[in-house]
């Protein structure tokens, strides 16, 4: 235990709310799936490894970073759109245990098809952004262009979900499930939307995330029980909650990690998460039903 | 006390009887074969220990943190304070069991259920496989540990017996048989059908006078304190440990898994899914070694295959048999069974008269 109230300590706060941006969009995607459709996505963190794949490979190939992005997120949306074609439409009248089971099955195939394709080596994209330095603390331009993004993406997002049409009816399907297909939406379609959107969220974040990290099969694992602690804290389907669980999640990592070993930081976030969960079941920022 | 039926009392004497048959069908790769029979019982145990709870609705992804408390318990127990495995265990099981009952009271009692249950016992997973990395000092980190060799490596007072693999097919076969036994007086008890009622509505089940969060808290202590020993006996048949082959999400997902291949609420479903998972690994990896085709084409991307078939096929059973295997051949039986019932006896029958 090695922590003062010094420098340090405010930059690992400050690289804390860095971190929450990409965090929140991440969360952003699983919160807006289940909101919609009562799906959680297991295998969510694993579409984004397949995005952070196809960007590698796209921008390997000689495509600039920019357009290697925008393919990265189409690719996820597609699989996005795929997966709820293909897995989640079959179960969506099992019990809802059975269609986050379903994903788990698709995170073990995808996390051993990119094994079988790719090699379990680490593969880094190689674009260095350097950093900012004020105050004898440093920040890399990765992170401070992902939190730009990410909060950018979640303001698109809520625009698309309040000013368009489509958004609307997606919304109001989250509200009612039974009664919103009586009122002339097609709900099949909205359920498909809602997934490529979940997917394109997640490739936005696979692009944020080329930037700072490594990519390996297994990077899912890493994030994935991350983003569904996010979402549970903040109350699953709960966009706002998601947003600001994502900020307190990320100081413990954060501090934690620049006290303790890194770790611990994360041990004690899930202490934390399942204590908070305790107090408040219905996630910390669930209106009082 | 539970009567046996001729059939089970057959097939418990071939399984006492099968180390012998390997011996002389298999000569010269007994060690292999007995290897691959143990680790099905092995987790045919584990599998069994989670499906007491998962049957019931309670789908616990927190089972490798039960399996993982055991083996580190046990093993650590051993080196760092030389304490026999005949008290590591306990201690090791007795631990997992508080921890689930610390998890599972608020749990039952705020009614979390489903998803929520889901992902609140992944995240107490997540904590004992992080806790099990940060103790690295002991536990070695992710890159695991063994349990300290005693002698030969036989040694009743080390709970060791990984050399003779007969030896530890009997060991692993009375484990399996015990995880079987508990299973059946669950499911012959009022508890089981108090679980039942509260799976299928809550409320209903309490106004009826049903403690719904005690009878939850009986079955998740039962199903935690079989995972644990089946981690710690896992940990002193493979003699080693690491955090994600015996902890950890993908251990937790691998049972449950394992569990609805093979099929839930139905005795030997997770037997059978046990039996499914080893084959289809050990199977895969034996035509891979002996394809020069298949390796040249892989190459060491092959370990990866069974995986990605078993995802594959997880996602097909989920959607087209989420009984399981066993408990849709059951299904398949019954109805047959009960077609013939119906149907009317020969004599009973209008002869069809002959065409002209």
């Amino acid at each position: 235990m090695d922590c003062h109230l010094d420098i340090f300590f405010l930059e690992a706060v400050l690289n804390g709310v860095l971190l929450a941006g990409l965090l929140a969009l991440l969360a952003l995607g699983l919160n807006l799936v289940f909101g919609v459709i009562d799906v959680v996505w297991i295998s969510y963190a694993e579409l984004v490894m397949v995005g952070m794949y196809g960007i590698y490979y796209a921008h390997k190939g000689g495509a600039p970073f920019l357009v290697a992005a925008v393919l990265g997120i189409v690719l996820v949306a597609v699989a996005g759109a795929l997966m709820h074609y293909l897995v989640i439409r079959p179960v969506l009248d099992q019990p809802p245990i059975n269609q986050l089971l379903v994903t788990g099955g698709v995170l073990f195939f995808l996390q051993a098809a990119a094994t079988m394709a790719f090699g379990v080596e680490f593969r880094s994209i190689g674009i260095r952004l350097g950093s900012v330095n004020a105050f004898d603390m440093s920040f890399a331009w990765a992170r401070i262009i992902t939190f730009g993004v990410a909060i950018g993406g979640i303001l698109a997002l809520w625009l698309f979900l309040t000013r368009t049409y489509m958004g609307t009816a997606i919304r109001a399907i989250s509200q009612d499930r039974q009664i919103m297909p009586l009122m002339g939406v097609d709900a099949r379609r909205v359920y498909l939307v809602t997934s490529a959107i979940g997917g394109g969220l997640a490739g936005l974040a696979a692009a944020l995330m080329v930037l700072q990290y490594d990519i390996y099969p297994q990077i899912g694992l890493q994030f994935g029980p991350l983003v569904f602690m996010i979402c549970v804290l903040g109350g699953l389907g709960n966009m706002i909650g998601g947003f600001v669980a994502a900020f307190i999640i990320s100081q413990f990592i954060a501090v934690g990690g620049s006290c303790m070993a890194t770790e611990w930081g994360y041990a004690i976030a899930f202490l934390f998460f399942m204590v908070a969960v305790f107090i408040r079941p219905q996630g910390l920022f669930a209106a009082k039903s | 006390m539970i009567r046996i039926s001729p059939a089970a009392l057959v097939g418990l004497a071939a399984l006492i009887l099968l180390p012998w048959a390997v011996r002389f069908g298999f000569p010269g790769s007994e060690k292999y074969y007995l290897h691959v029979l143990i680790q099905i019982l092995l987790w045919a145990f584990i599998y069994t220990g989670w499906s007491l709870m998962g049957r019931f609705g309670l789908t616990s992804l927190g089972h490798g943190a039960f399996t993982g408390i055991g083996a580190y318990a046990t093993v650590l127990l051993w080196n760092f304070a030389g304490l026999t495995p005949w008290l590591g265990i306990p201690i090791g099981v007795a631990v997992s069991v508080v921890v689930a009952l610390l998890v599972g009271y608020p749990c039952f009692r705020l009614r979390i259920k489903g998803h929520y249950f889901a992902l609140m016992t992944l995240a107490l997973t997540e904590f004992i496989r992080l806790c099990i990395v940060g103790l690295r000092d002991y536990t070695g980190g992710s890159l695991g540990t063994q349990p300290a060799r005693a002698g030969n490596g036989i040694s009743l007072y080390a709970v060791q017996f990984e050399p003779d693999r007969v030896l530890s097919y009997y060991v692993v076969l009375a484990l399996w048989a015990f995880g079987l036994v508990v299973w059946l007086r669950i499911d012959r008890s009022m508890d089981r059908y108090a679980l039942d009622a509260a799976n299928q509505d809550e409320d209903a089940a309490a106004s009826v006078g049903i403690d719904v969060t005690r009878e939850k808290l009986k079955v998740t202590a039962i199903s935690a304190a079989l995972c644990a020993l089946g981690g710690a006996m896992y940990g002193q048949y493979q003699m080693y440990i690491g955090p994600d082959t015996i902890a950890g999400l993908g251990v937790s997902l691998n049972i449950v898994f394992a569990v609805i291949a093979g099929g839930i609420g139905v005795l030997l479903g997770p037997t059978v899914g046990a039996v499914f998972t080893q084959l289809l690994s050990e199977g895969l990896r034996v035509a891979i070694q002996g394809s020069g085709f298949l390796k040249d084409w892989l190459g060491s991307a092959a370990l990866a295959l069974d995986t990605a078939i078993y995802g594959l096929l997880l996602v097909l059973f989920i959607i087209y048999m989420p009984k399981g295997i066993l408990g849709t051949l059951l299904a398949w039986r019954d109805r047959v069974r009960a077609e013939k019932a119906l149907r009317p006896p020969e004599a009973a029958r209008p002869v069809p008269r002959r065409a002209a």
